[in-house]
């Protein structure tokens, strides 16, 4: 594999791994949103 | 990252980091405070998850705005010192990808703010980055020596929309805070331009210094501090705040007077000499943190 490959496979890991960690967060806040504006007391 | 030659680093999927950079994550820092302030000046509480969001998208925001800044002025980053480094005109990225960034990033703020908080809001939201891409950037910052007064109205914002996300509607006190910080960003970033007004010289952007030269500058600081400390105090008497907010306000405003009164006693045009200048910058930025963080005080204290 050539040096350029190894860069581009890297970069495109990390930057799959930072986007699920974002695409969780959101997924977490869309839950707390929701539970905010249907007022649920928990 | 190994220091490599690539035959066009740009042609490569970005770096994390430089995708971050292009938020200008600094500059966000201060919107955000800024907007969080608003927020928790406000009557009522928003829950904690919808005031996050809030401010998690006035966050977003900015950095749409400092995206969409970076995608539009690359040739111009390139001639400054200060900003040559910066991802696209340092060539490690493709210039599409700043603007797809800035463009998703600037939608996706204003949806979730509307869908979380208000409509209102995300009205407000998409104003403040609108001004600050189309009236300060494209327009206003290559034509006028005054760019940077209209162009102020886009970073003052942010309090007015906390406000905004956590009541639903504009009342005296945010539209006073938007005043306070359109008022605060001349004599800002007049001061940081007398220091590195041979950059702007050198990438054709009219800042005052350039246009009009430093006495005159500096005067128009002097100015422009005196204006922004009355509107500072002006929430005390209009009884917006209470007295801690207002003694508060009056004792930063009046050491940030003084600091002003520094700088238009310089006579000095090299940037090694102008030490007031790099006071009373640095002291812009401690005084809008500590006048908000007093304003929150006085809330709660209240």
């Amino acid at each position: 594999m050539k040096l350029e490959d190894e860069v581009i496979r890297k970069r495109q890991r990390e930057r799959a791994r930072i986007m699920a960690w974002l695409l969780g967060g959101f997924v977490v806040l869309l839950f707390f949103i929701t539970i905010a504006k249907t007022g649920i007391n928990w | 990252m190994p220091a490599i030659e690539m035959s066009n680093p740009a042609a490569l999927p970005a770096d994390w980091r430089d995708i971050l950079a292009l938020t200008k994550p600094r500059v966000m820092s201060l919107v955000v405070f800024t907007g969080l302030c608003g927020m928790l000046a406000a009557p009522v509480m928003p829950p904690l998850a919808l005031g996050f969001t809030a401010i998690l998208c006035i966050a977003l925001g900015a950095g749409a705005c400092g995206a969409l800044n970076q995608w539009y002025e690359v040739d111009v980053d390139a001639k400054m010192r200060r900003t040559a480094k910066r991802p696209l005109p340092a060539g490690r990225m493709q210039r599409e990808t700043a603007l797809h960034f800035g463009v998703g990033l600037g939608a996706f703020s204003v949806l979730l703010m509307g869908l979380a908080t208000n409509w209102l809001a995300a009205v407000l939201l998409a104003a403040s980055i609108l001004f600050y891409v189309l009236v300060y950037t494209v327009w206003l910052k290559p034509r006028t020596a005054q760019n940077i007064v209209i162009g102020g109205a886009a970073g003052a914002f942010p309090p007015l929309i906390g406000w905004v996300a956590a009541t639903g509607q504009v009342d005296v006190l945010p539209l006073l805070l938007f005043v306070i910080v359109f008022l605060w960003t001349p004599p800002h970033f007049w001061a940081l331009s007398l220091f590195v007004r041979s950059d702007y010289a050198a990438a054709g952007i009219p800042m005052l210094p350039v246009i009009a030269g430093p006495q005159n500058t500096r005067r128009q600081i002097f100015a422009y501090s005196l204006v922004m400390s009355a509107a500072a105090v002006a929430p005390w008497p209009m009884a917006a705040a209470g007295p801690i907010y207002g003694i508060g306000a009056a004792i930063l405003s009046l050491v940030f007077v003084v600091l002003a009164a520094r700088v238009m006693g310089n006579r000095s045009t090299e940037p090694a000499h102008m030490v007031p200048e790099k006071h009373l910058f640095a002291y812009s930025v401690f005084y809008l943190f500590a006048l908000f963080t007093v304003l929150v005080v006085d809330r709660f204290l209240a």
